[in-house]
């Protein structure tokens, strides 16, 4: 990798992934019940718990709601979160999807 | 649903695919701190999980400019930092140290009082997830009496938790917050506030940490709920020696209603050897604190 810098130090730059595909760490998978949600149900912005207290910032607020599953780590914080109780963790879902 | 969310900056400065544990309390806190302080901001981070979270060269999962310092130097290098800036006449970017309580509470202290008492104006932010999380769980003096570490692994910890706020307070700094990842918008606020206040603000967060305290990722804001809720954790702000409860801690100290530490202990594996003697110890030392502030409230 070619760097052209007039700085002396060592210097990082910005990337997604930095550590690698961070979804690979999941043994479960959120999946959320637009049926259940309250911002897909009102059908505008409302609740969005789950978007709030991702420590991964991987949720992707909107009608409906996603998660970039690249890198949500399935820590479950989003499914304990939920006051409609929309979010299943649900075991090796990709597995099925695949 | 709090009406405030929608206040919040949606800009994310964390990119995904860091390499912070799962349910990290750190990062939760890392994502509103840095939505709060947004863009002219540097960084100075020492050894710690944050670097972790910052990852390797050549790359970074962080959109913020960051410095990494030895371990000893944080606030010195913070420091370096303001008088570099102001030599190149750069007044319109906050600098922000931030360490983890060891590099905090423990080795960067000498550095931190110095340049409190020199008033120099930047940010200082301690997570405090309770011991040398990186390193693989080493005690801290800011981890409380009762824990196992990988340094306390028979007898547990001996010692209640040191007091930082007390000792950053003492050095008559502008401002000074108490706050938990598990209320996010209260945090926001108070980096909000503190980035427009000038001179050294300290600012203090109590990190969940599901490996190093032992319960399930997935418990991590209910976990850091429950430290408000047993007032283990008080959320409060001290602006010009002006003490004033904020959020939940606020609501529990009108309502009169506090639950019992037991509630918050017997989550957690690492106090599964606290003896009955030492939690009854840490309820009489969470107590005290609880009244002082209280008192301090009043007043
Ligand atoms: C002078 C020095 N001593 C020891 C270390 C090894 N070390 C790196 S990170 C770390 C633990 C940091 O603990 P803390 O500041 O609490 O942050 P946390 O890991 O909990 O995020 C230690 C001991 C170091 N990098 N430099
Ligand atoms: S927390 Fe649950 S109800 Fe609220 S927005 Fe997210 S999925 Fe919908
Ligand atoms: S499981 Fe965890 S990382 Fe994944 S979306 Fe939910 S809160 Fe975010
Ligand atoms: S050890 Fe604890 S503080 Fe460090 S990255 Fe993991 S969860 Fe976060």
């Amino acid at each position: 990798m070619e760097i052209k810098d007039d700085n002396i130090s060592a210097m990082c730059r910005p990337a997604i992934g930095e550590a690698g595909r961070t979804g690979d760490w999941r043994d479960s998978t959120p999946v959320i019940d637009p049926a259940k949600c309250i911002a897909s149900l009102k059908n505008r912005p409302a609740c969005y718990l789950c978007w709030l207290y991702c420590p991964e910032g991987v949720v992707i607020t909107g009608n409906p709601i996603r998660i970039d599953l690249d890198y949500c780590k399935g820590c479950g914080i989003c499914a304990e979160e939920c006051p409609a109780r929309a979010i299943a963790m649900v075991m090796h879902e990709e597995a099925k999807n695949e | 649903m709090p009406e405030k969310l929608f206040n919040v900056n949606q800009k994310e400065y964390i990119l995904p695919g860091n390499r912070s544990c799962q349910g990290c309390g750190l990062s939760l806190a890392y994502r509103y701190i840095l939505k709060a302080l947004r863009e002219n901001t540097i960084m100075t981070i020492p050894a710690s999980c944050l670097t972790v979270l910052h990852g390797l060269y050549p790359t970074t999962s962080v959109n913020v400019p960051c410095l990494n310092c030895t371990f000893a130097s944080t606030a010195a290098s913070a420091s370096g930092l303001v008088a570099g800036l102001a030599a190149m006449n750069r007044t319109d970017t906050t600098v922000v140290a931030m360490a983890g309580d060891g590099g905090t509470f423990d080795i960067g202290l000498q550095a931190l009082s110095g340049a409190a008492e020199r008033g120099t104006d930047f940010i200082y932010v301690c997570y405090d997830n309770e011991g040398y999380m990186n390193t693989g769980t080493q005690r801290s003096s800011a981890t409380p009496i009762g824990a196992l570490t990988t340094t306390t692994p028979v007898l547990t910890k001996q010692q209640n938790k040191k007091d930082m706020m007390k000792i950053m307070e003492a050095h008559d700094i502008p401002y000074l917050a108490m706050m938990s990842p598990s209320y996010p918008v209260d945090l926001y606020d108070k980096f909000v506030k503190a980035k427009r206040i000038k001179g050294t603000r300290y600012m203090q967060i109590s990190a969940p940490c599901p490996p190093g305290w032992v319960f399930p990722p997935k418990d991590t804001v209910k976990l850091g709920r429950l430290a408000v809720e047993t007032s283990v954790v008080v959320l409060y702000e001290i602006e010009d020696g002006k003490f004033r409860l904020t959020g939940r801690s606020k609501t529990l100290a009108e309502k009169g209603t506090r639950a019992p530490l037991v509630q918050y202990i017997e989550k957690q594996g690492r106090f599964k050897k606290m003896s009955m003697e030492q939690l009854g110890k840490m309820q009489k030392w969470v107590d005290g604190k609880w009244n002082e502030y209280l008192k301090r409230a009043e007043g």
